[in-house]
């Protein structure tokens, strides 16, 4: 295969074979490279890169740095730099030519776009450049933009190319050419099945455009030169009216009669205040109206339009089919069998992809909830301001970001500060407010509606309405990539070790700490647990202002990578509370289970209907009001006295 | 027991006789039948102020009297808009689409009439197709009944999944925010079929009725909310009169007992929703017209919970308190957020009331929870010298709704 690619290639660059140096190009289109326009100098460019003159390159970088110059004296053109008195002169077949005066030369400034397409034509010189910087830049160039004429010097290239790294792209650079401009079929599908079923985009974007299909109508034997893909069947594949319009497109019938034009023909005929017999007052219904347009027809003053029966007629006549763009059945049938094989793997990465998506909300949740599972779960209070308390929290991350500059170091300080912060609002919360309301949970939600209400506004005097950015440090930027379909952003993987986190310090302050016993049993039984000796106040003030303060801290880890406005907290509330309720009230594996199951509901239906995230939610909020249907006290229920009633 | 209801409930007909004194009061002051003191714009903010009213006695029917906290029926009375709203959309749309399509030769045929109305309505999100929940909006009559028949139905299935499943107190709350949320963002899609987030907009403009200025129309608009406002009034307070009362108010202060009485707890509770469901879309029909516009943002979980900020400031489990709380919060927030207040200049920053006054209103709510849970209607108590016998606050019932002892007096 190699060998066949290469015989070619020699063809290619055999064709300029006719060989001027640079020099006498340049000089053959002097009045052109003085004053280049992006239209016009495109075949100078390629004369000169396909010149084959070692000097061709030197020239095209001098002039794409504008380095190129002009002796007024003679019009002569010089690689020109510039020295302390004047200029040296190079001469374009690179033998020294003296220097020049300064005002003996003009220089040539061509415009961004000449430089564009010279630096285009450079690619192929760059290709193998000693300098690696500049090989890496021409391959991208080529792999942006690939052209026929870059697989010959990219082909030459990858013999001498001695780092391993590069040789590979650059092999992998020549396949993906020789699928798309290779000379031969047998090359094309040589170089296709040479990919196995590798998931990159760029081989995708290579083979795609391959199988792209036209829809195509004829009579009788289909044309010839065309790669026919299958027969289309009218009714099953395509409707009737598509099919009659594929022979309109072909001129194969004639076209149908729209409203506007039958209405157009009418008014044109309008005579006496009637059109072909009807009067005008009756032509208000549908039927009057093609009863006028047939007597104008038998009148033979309109083209006859064709009819339905005429329509089914002519559609079956003919036959339908869909073509490949590609003539070549070889190397479609090659295409349509990689992109099969292809398919299935990117389906299952696919998959894998969507169970990191699911994963990564579902700690975004776990994350907003788990202040609530606290709150809410433990102490049962409805604490509606908890959104705010997020929004506190993202507002001090970005707060410490205005005086502490280095990112790294202004999160570090921003976690323990905004835990701070919302446990002192948690605490004076609780204290002023709750602590009052404790028998009578749906005031403590109006309470504190009015609080959120309160400290929404407040943060929208502060901040201004407009998002502000809480930047994350430059090692939380970018992603995890396995391949081109499965990929996780850091960012989100930080979160995730986050809620682990979180997670475990739960489990480890209710299981293991004397505060979670005494929490327990305040919750469970408050007056026992007073007479045990334990201050209820104080650990209902505890309690709170812990739930607040990991809100707090979410509030930093969700502001990285959401927009932080005074309404970053509404946006989450009615999920954390869903959360929190799904999974389970009192439970912190309910809460994980809740967060599970929202986020990969979440992200299924969203994969349903990749473009409307907003019918996402609405159908995942109906599916877990009819989920509490069936389980009322969520996934993971309280038994026994614990469970209150 | 043999006295009349109007005999038993005074309060019936002093409330009728204000609201027929404060309509009259403005109809006299109006532009277009009276001295012109009062401005159109003001008759219309009037005119909703008096829908708010009603769409809080159906909250307070439902939450104070029933105990069941629903953070859902500013979605009801949105939906009753949108009925509405399609109607007007329609037969507007289609009176300026007959009116072009005369311009041209041909008589227009019933499908060019359509087709025109429906590119006009749904070209704003790029779709020129009638969807299939506009097929009753040519017809006046087949909208109002949707009015009352596509609130209630939501209702009725909602609340019968909702407390068959035994959900009550918060989750119950929590449960009704969610399905507003979910409404809401059905409706801000584009393709949901009501235009996505441009919603319906030009109800203010009555088909057929271009002769009549906006002036004589937001008084007739005035009346008619009055009219719907004192019907409601009478409508809940017969409901809560009589045995039917005495049961969800039992209900609300101890459901379990209810039930070991043999009372079907989950029937009352789901005709209280269904009903103050359809009371709520009524007033929303009536509402939107007079603000001439409505979009999903109207159905935001927020809205219905402002709902229950008016009930709880005017007094809950009071059917005058619900007016008083809605018509005084709504007033005078038009009137702190209208920027007619002067700001307050303290040195060195100025309070400006288009800014704090959420804040305000925020604060001034937690005050009312905590310190006067009757509300403004407590202050008829201390009018009348009613006073509660005190025990200490405790709560009537065990349930987390009951009402406790200092604000249970009626």
């Amino acid at each position: 295969m190699r060998a066949l690619i290469l015989a070619l290639l020699l063809a290619f660059t055999a064709l300029p074979a006719a060989a001027e140096t640079a020099a006498e190009i340049v000089a053959k289109n002097a009045a052109q490279i003085e004053k280049p326009s992006r239209q016009t100098i495109g075949p100078v460019i390629d004369a000169l890169a396909a010149s084959g003159d070692a000097q061709a390159a030197a020239v095209l970088e001098a002039w794409g740095d504008k380095r190129l110059g002009l002796r007024k004296a003679d019009g002569a053109f010089f690689i020109v730099e510039k020295t302390a008195d004047g200029w040296a002169l190079t001469a374009l077949d690179g033998s020294d030519a003296g220097t020049a005066a300064k005002g003996d030369i003009t220089e040539l400034k061509p415009n961004a776009g000449v430089r564009g397409l010279i630096a285009t034509a450079l690619v192929q010189f760059t290709l193998s450049d000693p300098d690696r910087v500049k090989r890496v830049a021409a391959l991208e160039s080529i792999a942006k933009d690939p052209k026929a004429e870059a697989l010959a010097p990219l082909v030459a290239s990858v013999a001498g190319e001695d780092d391993p790294g590069l040789k590979a792209q650059k092999e992998r650079l020549v396949g993906l050419l020789t699928i798309r401009f290779g000379a031969d079929a047998a090359a094309r599908v040589a170089a296709i099945e040479g990919f196995g079923s590798d998931l990159g985009l760029d081989l995708r974007g290579a083979l795609n455009p391959l199988v792209a299909k036209t829809r195509l109508a004829f009579a009788g034997e289909p044309p010839a030169g065309v790669n026919l893909a299958g027969d289309l069947k009218v009714g099953r594949d395509l409707t009737e009216a598509e099919a009659y319009e594929l022979l309109v497109a072909a001129n194969l019938a004639p076209a149908r009669l729209t409203v506007a034009a039958a209405r157009e023909a009418l008014v044109a005929n309008l005579k006496d205040g009637a059109v072909g017999g009807v009067p005008l007052a009756d032509l208000g219904t549908q039927a009057a109206r093609d009863r006028a347009y047939t007597a104008l027809e038998a009148a033979g003053v309109v083209p006859p339009a064709a009819t339905d029966a005429e329509v089914a007629e002519a559609v079956a006549q003919h036959r339908f089919a869909e073509s490949y763009a590609e003539p070549d059945p070889a190397v479609t049938a090659a295409a349509e069998a990689a992109l099969k094989r292809i398919g299935t793997k990117v389906g299952a990465m696919q998959g894998a992809d969507l169970a990191l998506d699911a994963l990564s909300l579902a700690s975004i949740y776990f994350l907003a909830a788990i202040g609530l599972a606290i709150t809410f779960g433990v102490m049962r209070v409805i604490n509606m301001a908890h959104g705010e308390f997020i929004m506190m929290g993202a507002y001090t991350g970005y707060v410490v970001q205005q005086w502490i500059t280095n990112y790294t170091l202004s999160i570090v300080v921003a976690l323990p500060l905004a835990f701070a912060v919302t446990f002192a609002a948690g605490v004076a919360m609780e204290r002023l407010v709750i602590r009052h309301l404790y028998k009578r949970p749906l005031e403590t939600l109006l309470a504190t509606f009015g609080i959120s209400i309160a400290l929404q506004q407040l943060a929208k005097n502060i901040f201004g309405t407009q998002a502000r950015p809480l930047t994350s440090p430059a090692w939380l930027d970018g992603a995890l990539v396995f391949n081109d379909v499965v990929s996780i952003s850091y960012i989100r993987i930080a979160i995730f070790v986050l809620a682990l986190l979180f997670l475990m310090f739960f489990l480890w302050l209710m299981k293991r700490t004397r505060l979670g016993l005494e929490v327990r049993a305040v919750t469970q039984n408050p007056s026992m647990a007073a007479s045990m000796g334990i201050d209820p106040d104080r650990i209902n003030m505890l309690t709170f202002g812990i739930g607040s303060g990991i809100a707090g801290i979410a509030g930093v880890a969700i502001g990285l990578f959401a927009k932080v406005t005074s309404e970053l907290g509404s946006d989450y509330i009615v999920q954390s509370f869903m959360t929190v309720v799904v999974g389970g009230v009192g439970n912190i594996w309910g809460t994980l289970a809740g967060a599970v199951l929202i986020g990969t509901l979440q992200k299924g239906i969203e994969w349903f209907n990749p473009s409307n995230t907003l019918a996402a939610q609405t159908y995942m909020i109906l599916f877990i009001i009819l989920f509490i249907q069936f389980r009322p006290r969520g996934i993971i229920a309280l038994k026994g006295r614990a469970a209150g009633d | 027991m043999s006295r009349t209801f109007l005999a038993k409930n005074p309060s019936v007909l002093t409330f009728l006789l204000i609201l027929a004194i404060f309509t009259l009061g403005v109809t006299i002051l109006s532009e277009a039948y009276g001295v012109a003191f009062v401005s159109t714009s003001f008759v219309k903010t009037l005119g909703k102020t008096l829908c708010l009213c009603l769409v809080a006695l159906a909250m307070d029917l439902v939450w104070g009297y029933a105990g069941i906290l629903s953070l859902g029926h500013m979605a009801f009375f949105a939906i009753g808009g949108y009925m509405l709203g399609m109607w007007l959309m329609y037969a507007r749309t289609e009176e300026i689409v007959v009116a072009a399509l005369a311009q041209g030769v041909l008589p227009a045929t019933a499908e060019e009439i359509r087709q025109g109305i429906a590119t006009q309505i749904f070209g704003v999100v790029g779709a020129s197709e009638f969807p299939a929940i506009w097929v009753f909006a040519h017809s006046f009559w087949m909208q109002l009944a949707l009015v009352v028949l596509v609130p209630g139905v939501l209702a009725a299935v909602f609340g019968w999944l909702a407390f068959r499943s035994r959900v009550t107190g918060v989750y119950l709350s929590i449960l009704t925010q969610a399905m507003t949320l979910a409404l809401a963002l059905y409706l801000f899609q584009n393709d949901s079929g009501l235009r996505g987030n441009n919603g319906l907009s030009g109800l203010q403009n009555l088909p057929g009725l271009d002769g009549v200025s906006q002036d004589r129309l937001s008084v007739w608009f005035l009346w008619a909310s009055a009219a719907a406002l004192g019907l409601g009034y009478a409508l809940v307070a017969w409901v809560v009169s009589g045995k039917f009362g005495s049961v969800i108010r039992a209900i609300r202060d101890d459901e379990q007992r209810v039930r070991f009485l043999g009372y079907s707890v989950e029937g009352y509770k789901l005709f209280v929703f269904t009903l103050t469901a359809v009371i709520a879309a009524i007033a929303g029909a009536l509402y939107y017209p007079q603000a001439g516009i409505i979009n999903p943002a109207e159905l935001a979980p927020i809205a219905s919970i402002y709902l229950a900020v008016w009930v709880a400031i005017g007094g809950r489990g009071r059917l005058y308190g619900a007016v008083i709380g809605a018509a005084f919060v709504s007033v005078v927030s038009s009137w702190f957020t209208g920027g007619r207040v002067p700001d307050v200049p303290l040195g060195v920053y100025t309070v400006q009331w288009v800014d704090w006054w959420s804040v305000v209103l925020g604060l001034s709510f937690v005050l009312v929870t905590l310190f006067a849970p009757k509300g403004i209607g407590g202050l008829f108590d201390l009018w009348q010298g009613v006073k509660s016998p005190d025990r200490k606050g405790a709560a009537l019932g065990p349930d987390d709704g009951a009402l406790m002892e200092r604000e249970a007096q009626e």
